[in-house]
């Protein structure tokens, strides 16, 4: 009995069905204008095979990307947020969720959930930007919250891809204090002595980057992604000049010293798993002892 | 330095600054005035009808007052007559108080003072966001807005505190983190997350007092508390109201919406339990009596470290830990 439960029996691992991508359809990379079939550019990991342009994706891209097998159990995988504000702009904040659940399919901005990576347990929270913007808002807080508690309790890895345009506005003040909470779930993952890896991809900004997203034991990013605090307009705006090219690039980011590597997506499998087996020696027992029980 | 001695004791000589809406309040006190001038040239008793027009001022004050709206307060919050931290620190500590300045690896930030205080002969360390009341002060403070080394520099006297286990006491007054080419490549959102992880984990009592802006991660980064406390007239969120209204309706003309919408008041922050309690300001605001203020800070500030002071490190880690992670509202779960 595995430590999960499988949401799929046989499962294929064909890309073209884990993926679901539709045949017969184009990309077109928008930095160099090289097209590609999207199967083909779903098997590359979505990324440009002439400028290694990084596509944005989801949280059952990156899934499919990390967990062996495509194999994993979500978590909390229906926790929507529930309008504590009753906030109005141009339209109403519960109006608007509602229709970016029909819209996405996704229930908010973040998934979690529990499986292998290269055989070693993890919990891995991903953002998706799909759901207005990736912003953090309650059930962001939530599901990372109960991510952190997930590891915890099965003695693994938590790992966080991060993505997102920052706080979500429509929540305010409970927007705000995700910020406060995860940062506190990672003071708990710490204290059992669980490692945390962060991974930065485009964008990565405001809140996000001001909390969890910089937290990480170590912290990884994709190639040329966004990743700040304030948004390059508002910087720009605050300087009143043009920024420098590059600026707040990983590239950028990992020279001014605030990641640990870079990572093309097509490698990053490898190198998070291979991170994971430096943290502590007990992961690797733990599993080891756990197969010989059996 | 010259210009930090000027800030902290110069007493505010110029004329009351008024607000919109205080405008009644301006044609009183002038009133009165001119009375009590009149009274001294012509040597008439007339203090009944100052006394008189005094009473109504006041009423008046208490109506203005009990009726503001969010969008008020965001401007009270902002007065330019508002105690800042420094007036704090000087009228809590009644001067024994020592600043300490640098992060140890950049620089001295100047958005971000701190320093040990005696508080009826106890020693905490003091930590907050300054704003300048000149137009050449509040460039040298660069408006109360951080650099990634103001949070360093908090961070590092926070630890200071702890390792001599004295409490600290916050005073959050920021329209934001700076949002500068260097600041980000400081790393500006790592310094303030380092803020919050280590905040939460701090072994001794540590109070926050928002008084004045209380503007997003900027002013959350020396916000993780025990006791998160809000002046009555200040404003708490996760971004202003003209931010918000730029970027929800692409323009600033909606200022007035957000600020109802983003529930910031301390009342708001309150009754959504964002926050621990509210400290109540004189009548007419904190700019009007900020001796007053200050002495009302000073009593809460005393009363929640003897009840912190109860506590063992263990249980105010875990109480602080466990508040944060409350709060939230979602569906589902
Ligand atoms: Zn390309």
């Amino acid at each position: 009995m595995s430590w999960f439960k499988r949401i799929k029996t046989g499962i294929t691992t064909k890309n073209k069905e884990k993926k679901e991508i539709p045949e017969g359809l184009w990309y077109k990379c928008p930095e160099c204008n090289n097209v590609m079939t999207s199967e083909q550019h779903a098997d590359n990991e979505w990324i440009c095979s002439k400028c290694e342009y990084h596509e944005k994706i989801g949280s059952r891209e990156y899934f499919a990307i990390f967990f062996d097998d495509n194999a994993y159990e979500e978590i909390a995988a229906d926790l929507i947020s529930g309008d504590p504000l009753g906030f109005i702009d141009t339209k109403p904040y519960d109006g608007r969720i509602r229709s970016t659940i029909s819209k996405t399919g996704l229930k908010d901005a973040m998934r979690v959930a529990k499986g292998e990576i290269e055989e070693q347990k993890a919990v891995i929270a991903c953002m998706d930007f799909a759901f207005i913007g990736g912003s953090m808002g309650s059930v962001v807080g939530e599901k990372f919250a109960m991510g952190v508690d997930e590891a915890i309790h099965h003695n693994c890895a938590f790992i966080c891809i991060s993505k997102s345009g920052g706080a979500r506005m429509m929540e305010a003040g409970y927007s705000l204090m995700q910020m406060a909470k995860t940062s506190a779930k990672l003071t708990q993952l710490s204290n059992h002595g669980l490692p945390y890896i962060s991974i930065l991809t485009d964008p990565t900004t405001g809140g996000v980057t001001a909390s969890f997203a910089m937290l990480g034991d170590i912290n990884i990013a994709e190639p040329k992604a966004l990743i700040g605090f304030a948004g390059p307009r508002v910087v720009k705006e605050t300087i009143g000049k043009d920024l420098p090219k590059g600026f707040q690039s990983s590239e950028f980011v990992l020279e001014h010293g605030f990641l640990d590597y870079i990572v093309s997506r097509k490698e990053m499998k490898k190198k998070v798993a291979l991170s994971l087996r430096m943290f502590a020696p007990d992961f690797v027992e733990v599993k080891h002892s756990e197969k010989q029980g059996k | 330095m010259q210009i930090i001695l000027i800030q902290g004791f110069a007493e505010k000589l110029q004329p009351m600054t008024y607000l919109e809406f205080e405008q009644p309040l301006k044609e009183l006190n002038e009133q009165i005035e001119k009375l009590k001038e009149s009274e001294q040239k012509n040597g008439v008793d007339i203090s009944k009808a100052i006394r008189d027009l005094e009473k109504v001022l006041k009423e008046k004050t208490k109506e203005i007052y009990a009726n503001l709206d969010p969008w008020q307060r965001v401007q009270v919050s902002r007065h330019p007559d508002r105690p800042y931290t420094l007036k704090y620190i000087e009228y809590i500590t009644g001067g024994h108080w020592i600043e300490l300045h640098g992060d140890r690896t950049v620089k001295d930030d100047k958005a971000m003072v701190g320093g040990f205080g005696l508080i009826d002969n106890m020693s905490v360390m003091f930590i907050g966001q300054q704003k300048g009341d000149t137009t050449k002060l509040r460039q040298y403070r660069n408006f109360g807005m951080a650099n990634p080394e103001g949070y360093r520099k908090a961070m590092r006297l926070m630890k200071l505190a702890e390792k001599f286990n004295k409490p600290i006491v916050t005073f959050i007054d920021t329209p934001g983190a700076f949002p500068g080419l260097e600041a980000e490549e400081r790393g500006q959102g790592e310094a303030i997350a380092r803020n919050l992880y280590e905040m939460m984990q701090l072994k001794v009592p540590v109070i926050c007092i928002i008084i004045g802006e209380g503007a997003s991660g900027g002013a959350l980064g020396i916000g993780i508390g025990d006791k998160v406390l809000m002046l009555e007239n200040t404003w708490y969120s996760v971004i202003s109201p003209e931010s918000c209204s730029s970027i929800l309706w692409r323009n600033w003309d909606h200022k007035v919406t957000a600020a109802s919408a983003l529930k910031l008041t301390a009342e708001d922050m309150h009754d959504n339990k964002l926050i621990d309690g509210i400290i109540k300001e004189p009548l007419g605001g904190a700019h009007a009596h900020p001796d007053e203020a200050c002495a009302l800070v000073k009593k809460e500030i005393l009363k929640q470290l003897e009840k912190l002071n109860r506590l063992s490190p263990e249980e105010r880690v875990n109480n602080r830990i466990n508040k944060f992670c409350s709060m939230g509202v979602v569906i589902g779960k």
